[in-house]
């Protein structure tokens, strides 16, 4: 059902899209890696393809290089196929996971490396390297060669020669991987502030949520080689389709359960985990009775000593831990059905009164809006 | 906050202790790392160096009728010591030239040789280098197995290749394509094709360890860029194995200079290489000071470029290190 709504959505995304990936399917020998992509990618997008390690994004992100052929499938840049384009004839530049940068040559000849190719004229690539190295901040570092650099020199050194040959397409492969926490998210937004200026198409991959979420304009979500939801990341967040992207994205409780009342408005969902009635306020494409999951996330769920007024979206237990991360806390909260409820609540939330602590009974609450209805 | 101050107080007391003085005989035994290093130095001391002045002690002293044929360089007449070191036998050899023709010819076959070694050599070791890691033991077993036969055979199978009558000939004859046998054997060519042959392993083993290094994503980085593959060759490969190319060249080339055997065998009387003349010098004539000074001289040819090499890489690094 996805694949075709994404069918769907390929198709009508065609008309503006500036890179497009139809039906591709790469095999090696019976193991499908990657499986049915429909993509879709709009000029001066910076797109991310997030998913864990062997989910197929990164022979994905290959094939759009040249580095591996699709078993079927096609891939047009800017209204050109190129398929079947050897990685040395397509107008795309990558930036390698550990940079690869030419060990025997210097930051200068390394951003160079790629447009003395080009034949352009001696001044020409000279301007160019000039113009490359202010971009990434390392004139300085121009005649040092790479074993010279620190891990964040290094890898804007890599930037700085796949944007040096101003490709239409630039595909980043775990473009922070190597770096520290620390640096990697001081980098983060230097690196889309860079990718801005130029102005260039962009593919990243990563398994690492929060640098899709703060890097790109749209993400991708993969697992086991399919594309399970492609949208912004407030909406991947917000509204996740399926229960893999609920998981993978930030934190979730998740409660199975069945449809008991289906509108175009609002669905009824009873699970055992929650013995209150439970409404949440958006319609679904299902049926009756089917099973679905409820994903609330922590901070959506409120932590009381009052027993709610209202019927439904409530339910009644005890504290368990308490996880004190100074501006919030999370609450794990033991219903009385035995399910874990983890609730993560401001602290300025607690004016009024103390905080609950261990063993404490307390209500879990949670509005309407608050939950969303996985029917996968 | 106390035990905050303590506990920090502890930890710099340990990492204080370490630098304790050792007691004296602590000191003045040496440490296990210098003893293994003594032993490669000691080594190469007593085979290499001490050896190497005695054949330069003889190289300055002259012929003598006794055992062993030589005067001895310091003698002793009425409680005076004299030196007499005797320059005749260098400049003979810059005077004459047979011996500057025999070092010119042997430096020229030695260069071949390596040149066809690296050209024949290389993608062999590129090869191997990018087999499945299964196979390359295998492959690389295939390159020493010829070190399995004694050499002196290898080079005899060889002559019954490029004889006259040998296997080679009656191929070509068999085929047609030639009307009668070519000379083959006894020519500079014969020379040259055992010496590849011989030298090969030399080379592929140093250029293969160097290549086996070499990142793949580094060639994927270069075709991305717009290389194809022959330009990523030449731009990153080839720069990059330098010193496999170095060391291979240095293992196929000093040993080429002084070769012996294989001239011998399959060569031509007419040229004559250094590896001859040491042979005649020594055997022949008996003249040990004369036989000395050509293997010093042939070790100066060879080491003055290994030594050149040497300071213009620690100038590039000093320079890198500079910057």
């Amino acid at each position: 059902m996805a694949e075709s709504s994404l069918h769907q959505a390929a198709k009508t995304a065609g008309a503006k899209s500036y890179l497009q990936i139809v039906d591709v399917v790469k095999k090696f020998g019976d193991n499908t890696v990657v499986d049915h992509i429909n993509l879709s990618i709009a000029k001066n997008d910076i797109f991310a393809l997030l998913g864990s390690s062997g989910c197929g994004k990164s022979t994905l992100l290959r094939m759009l290089a040249g580095m591996e052929t699709p078993t079927s499938g096609k891939i047009i840049l800017d209204g050109e196929d190129i398929t079947a384009l050897a990685p040395y004839e397509r107008p795309i530049n990558m930036m390698f996971q550990s940079y690869a940068l030419f060990p025997h040559m210097t930051v200068a000849q390394n951003i160079a490396f790629g447009l003395k190719q080009d034949r352009l004229s001696r001044s020409d690539i000279a301007e160019r390297v000039e113009r490359m190295l202010e971009l990434v901040q390392m004139k300085k570092y121009a005649h040092r060669k790479p074993y010279q650099l620190s891990g964040g020199q290094q890898q804007r050194v890599a930037l700085a020669r796949s944007l040096a040959k101003r490709p239409k397409l630039l595909l980043l492969d775990e473009p922070l991987g190597a770096l520290d926490k620390k640096l990697r998210q001081q980098t983060q937004l230097e690196l889309v502030n860079m990718i801005e200026q130029v102005g260039v198409t962009c593919i990243m991959v990563t398994h690492d949520q929060e640098e899709a979420m703060t890097m790109a304009g749209r993400i991708g979500i993969m697992s086991e080689g399919q594309l399970l939801q492609v949208a912004t990341p407030g909406e991947i967040y917000e509204h996740p389709n399926c229960r893999f992207t609920a998981e993978f994205i930030g934190e979730t409780n998740l409660f199975g359960g069945h449809v008991v009342e289906d509108e175009p408005d609002h669905v009824c969902i009873h699970s055992i985990e929650l013995p209150r009635p439970v409404r949440v306020g958006h319609g679904i494409t299902g049926t009756m009775g089917m099973p679905v999951w409820l994903s609330l996330r922590p901070e959506r769920v409120g932590v009381s000593r009052q027993q709610p007024v209202v019927s439904g979206n409530w339910a009644a237990g005890t504290v368990g831990d308490i996880a004190y991360l100074g501006g919030f806390s999370i609450f794990h909260v033991r219903l009385d059905s035995g399910k874990v409820v983890k609730a993560s609540v401001p602290a300025t939330h607690w004016r009024e009164e103390a905080a609950p602590t261990w063993n404490e009974p307390v209500f879990v609450s949670w509005t309407d809006n608050d939950a969303v209805v996985l029917t996968q | 906050m106390m035990s905050r101050l303590l506990s920090l107080r502890d930890s710099r007391a340990a990492a204080a202790r370490p630098a304790r003085r050792s007691a004296w005989w602590q000191r003045a035994l040496p440490r296990g790392q210098s003893l293994v290093t003594a032993i490669p130095y000691g080594w190469l001391l007593l085979f290499f160096l001490v050896p190497f002045l005695f054949v330069l002690q003889i190289s300055f002293s002259d012929v003598e009728i006794a055992s062993p044929p030589y005067r001895a360089l310091l003698s002793r007449a009425e409680d005076v010591v004299s030196l007499a070191l005797n320059f005749g036998n260098y400049r003979y050899i810059f005077g004459d030239p047979l011996y500057f023709d025999a070092y010119l010819s042997s430096l020229y076959m030695a260069g071949v040789t390596t040149l066809i070694c690296l050209v024949v050599g290389y993608p062999i070791a590129y090869t191997i280098a990018r087999a499945p890691e299964a196979k390359r033991n295998t492959l690389l077993m295939l390159v020493m197995l010829p070190f399995w036969t004694s050499f002196l055979v290898r080079v005899y199978a060889w002559m019954g290749i490029l004889d006259n009558e040998g296997l080679l000939n009656q191929a070509l004859l068999a085929l047609g394509l030639i009307d009668e046998p070519l000379q083959l054997m006894h020519t500079q060519l014969s020379v040259q094709i055992v010496m590849v042959y011989a030298y090969l392993p030399f080379m592929i083993l140093p250029l293969f360890s160097n290549l086996v290094k070499l990142d793949g994503r580094l060639l994927e980085a270069s075709a991305d860029l717009g290389c194809r593959p022959w330009q990523t060759f030449l731009r990153v490969t080839l720069p990059l194995s330098k010193n496999g190319v170095i060391a291979g060249s240095m293992l196929v080339f000093i040993p080429a200079v002084g070769e012996f055997v294989i001239p011998e065998l399959v060569g031509t009387p007419e040229s004559l290489m250094i590896g001859k003349v040491l042979w005649m010098e020594f055997f022949d004539n008996n003249n040990w000071p004369m036989a000395a000074s050509v293997t010093i001289v042939m070790v100066a040819l060879l080491i003055a470029p290994i030594i050149y090499l040497h300071k213009r890489e620690e100038k590039a690094l000093a320079r890198a290190a500079a910057r």
